[in-house]
């Protein structure tokens, strides 16, 4: 099964609750950090790294030979990442999208396909606990096509080692990044904290993953602190609170040092443990129907 | 024929220089011996996500005999375009109404930018 | 005029209850929400909207099945997955499409139309500390960093027209193209961070990026005493890269008990934290060179 953790706010703790459930969770499990721009997941669970692998989009490349200068490519590219000024034709890598369009529409055979760096892909390795992470190269705009990169390398971790389950460690916020990231998951767990920031944030959450059809429950963290808010919202929309992780010092002590929560307080563990068995029954459906489909 | 392209908010020599390029309300092509003046309106750069500086470079270019383009502030992008384009840049002439600007540029007053400033 | 931005790297560190609170101690100027996509300075400062514009950006590609051919050309050539055949009916997943065009171009039937995406919504408001120019992307959309460029570009033209000297913008997590254009064109950067793990390793991402743009660099440490090692650890990695350390913030339950009640810290109270950030305002406007009467 393939569960993403994700939240409308950043900070809420989604990187606690991802690391906690990966080393309570019962079976053969990976912890994937989706969070490209900002990955964290890693300073907790310290995988051993093995291989990191360059990801690349695809650009193209020009040759001014065969290029006749009629245009078609420029005028097809809605992201003025090719341009033609008369006598010559300048690409800005940076902004193409790898659509293959101008590829696809030259009728003189001048562009190739060349590739630009979006960021890395890593492999890791935590006792049982096998680790993938993405890092966008800083410069680099887009995270999408990096977080769908690490989604591909996450099906051919080890080809024939085994069906395991999935956390997705997701980006903050609710544009694009969060929803790639989240797509094609059994069940997102959204992380809030009761305060009006934390609420207002959870509403564009589910405004945002909703359309996505996966099953959504709540996790609120530092509860206790701030109003009731999340919670009535959670009531009338029907969405399940799945844990409630008390404001407690000692968390954000324990966080703060680069230790597993799960791990550094016994009560939480037995939190987490509870938190897994409800995730898992609220994917299980989608689960099947991914499955049988 | 020498022409030369300006940055301006509006059709008249009398507008002030637009500050931006890409984004530019529009840009007043001018013969420099005759003075005859023609606007093209920048408004299909206005609406783009990203690239309205490559795309007013574009238009400029496809007008043809266009020397030099003056105006406010270009970003790395459009510079690299116009240079490609082989158009001088005549940079943070932002403050001046297009005919101003205009003079300046026939008094030999406006240097040719080798960076871009935004 | 200035540009101030505040941004964090990694998200809930505590920028946007500082960006309220340094909106209340500012003196001539105009506020901006540069979180285009979870704002939430607004719950602070409750704008009064003067002006509701929306924002179209890109476009999407529509089939339509009365043209279609179901010919399969568009669903072979769409890079993003975002093409699928339901029994006979090919459609585009409005999510996943990424308007580049090309299934547009090579139907050879011309039944693929290309509206505009209406992406969100900006505004120009009034709020208790002065003129605030925000935005809300809609949930899934692309943020390409325009929405953030259009805000600024107000922003600039507001306090232009107002002759206010500073622009104090409250800027999005993370390193990708919104924060990219955040940066476009601002005087002064605070980095607000917290002694975790995430806190210092997120830093230095942000750092690499305004180093990047050549701009000068505050540090905030907030909720410093939480973890003494890592405070330090950071303090070092200030002092090698030439940022300039600003006050220091302890944990402290008022930063979320002023939120609770829609008050900056500023308001809520005048001593402990307040008293704080108050020193860290006034040092920011020493590096940014303001008039500090003004």
């Amino acid at each position: 099964m393939r569960i993403a953790i994700a939240s409308g706010k950043g900070g809420t703790g989604k990187t606690l609750v991802a690391a906690s459930l990966a080393k309570v969770w019962d079976g053969p499990v990976m912890a994937v950090d989706l969070d490209v721009e900002e990955p964290n997941l890693h300073l907790f669970l310290k995988p051993e790294f093995g291989r990191c692998e360059e990801a690349r989009i695809e650009v193209p490349a020009v040759d001014e030979d065969r290029c006749t200068h009629c245009r078609a490519c420029a005028e097809l590219c809605q992201f003025k990442a090719i341009s033609d000024l008369g006598r010559v034709l300048l690409t800005f890598p940076e902004m193409c999208h790898g659509c293959g369009g101008c590829l696809a529409v030259c009728p003189e055979k001048a562009l190739m396909p060349s590739s630009r760096l979006l960021g890395e892909i890593c492999f890791g390795q935590a006792q049982d606990l096998r680790f993938l992470m993405g890092r966008l190269r800083v410069g680099e705009a887009m995270s999408p096509p990096l977080i769908q990169a690490v989604k591909r390398a996450s099906d051919g971790f080890l080809p024939g080692a085994g069906p395991c389950d999935i956390i997705f460690d997701a980006p903050p916020g609710v544009s694009c990044p969060a929803v790639n990231a989240v797509m094609g998951c059994d069940a997102t767990v959204l992380v809030t904290e009761p305060t009006p920031f934390g609420f207002h944030d959870l509403k564009l959450a589910v405004e945002a993953f909703r359309p996505l059809g996966t099953p959504l429950g709540v996790v609120v963290n530092k509860a206790g602190l701030g109003d009731q808010d999340v919670f009535t919202f959670a009531a009338v929309e029907d969405l399940p609170v799945l844990a409630e992780i008390p404001y407690d010092r000692r968390i954000a002590e324990a966080y703060s040092k680069g230790k597993i929560v799960a791990e550094a307080l016994p009560e939480m563990r037995y939190l987490f443990r509870g938190l897994a068995v409800r995730i898992q029954g609220l994917a299980r459906p989608a689960l099947k129907e991914r499955r049988y489909a | 024929m020498t022409r030369i392209a300006i940055s301006s908010e509006g059709p008249g020599l009398e507008e002030r220089v637009d500050p931006r390029f890409g984004r530019a309300a529009g840009f007043i092509l001018i013969d420099l011996d005759t003075m005859e003046h023609e606007y093209l309106d920048n408004g299909s750069s206005q609406a783009r996500g990203q690239g309205a500086g490559i795309q007013a470079v574009e238009m400029i270019a496809l007008a043809g005999g266009v020397k030099a383009v003056l105006t406010g502030f270009v970003g790395p992008k459009a510079f690299q375009a116009l240079q490609a384009a082989r158009i001088e840049i005549g940079q943070n002439l932002d403050g001046l109404t297009v005919r101003e600007a205009v003079e300046r540029y026939k008094q030999g007053r406006v240097k040719a930018a080798s960076q871009p400033n935004r | 005029m200035r540009e101030v931005l505040i941004i964090s790297g990694k998200g809930g560190t505590g920028k946007t209850s500082l960006a309220a609170a340094f909106a209340h101690l500012a003196g001539d100027k105009v506020i901006c929400d540069l979180d285009v996509d979870a704002p939430d300075l607004h719950l602070s400062l409750k704008p009064t909207h003067q002006r509701v514009e929306e924002y179209f950006s890109g476009n999407m590609a529509v089939i339509d099945s009365t043209r279609c051919e179901q010919c399969g050309i568009c669903l072979e050539m769409c890079r993003y997955g975002a093409i699928s055949r339901m029994d006979d009916a090919f459609q585009v997943d409005r999510l996943k499409c990424e308007g580049c065009k090309v299934c547009v171009h090579f139907c050879p039937a011309e039944a693929i139309d290309f509206p505009q995406k209406h992406c969100g919504q900006w505004f120009i408001s009034d709020t208790r500390f002065g003129p605030m120019v925000h935005a809300q992307l809609f949930p899934g959309q692309e943020n390409s960093g325009r929405l953030v460029a259009l805000l600024k570009q107000q922003a600039r033209e507001l306090a232009q027209v107002e002759s206010r000297n500073l622009i104090l913008c409250d800027g999005a997590p993370g390193i990708g193209c919104p924060v990219i254009s955040s940066l476009s064109g601002t005087d002064l950067v605070v980095a607000v961070t917290e002694p975790t793990p995430s806190g210092r390793h997120d830093l230095e991402r942000v750092v690499e990026l305004c180093a990047h743009f050549k701009l000068p660099v505050g540090v905030v440490i907030n909720k410093f005493d939480l973890n003494s090692r890592e405070t330090s650890s950071i303090e070092d990695f200030c002092l090698e890269q030439g940022l300039h350390l600003l006050p220091q913030l302890p944990h402290d339950t008022a930063m979320t008990e002023a939120m609770v009640r829609g008050q900056a810290i500023t308001e809520y109270q005048s001593d402990g934290l307040a008293k704080l950030v108050r020193r860290i305002w006034d040092e920011i406007m020493d590096m940014a060179g303001i008039n500090r009467t003004a």
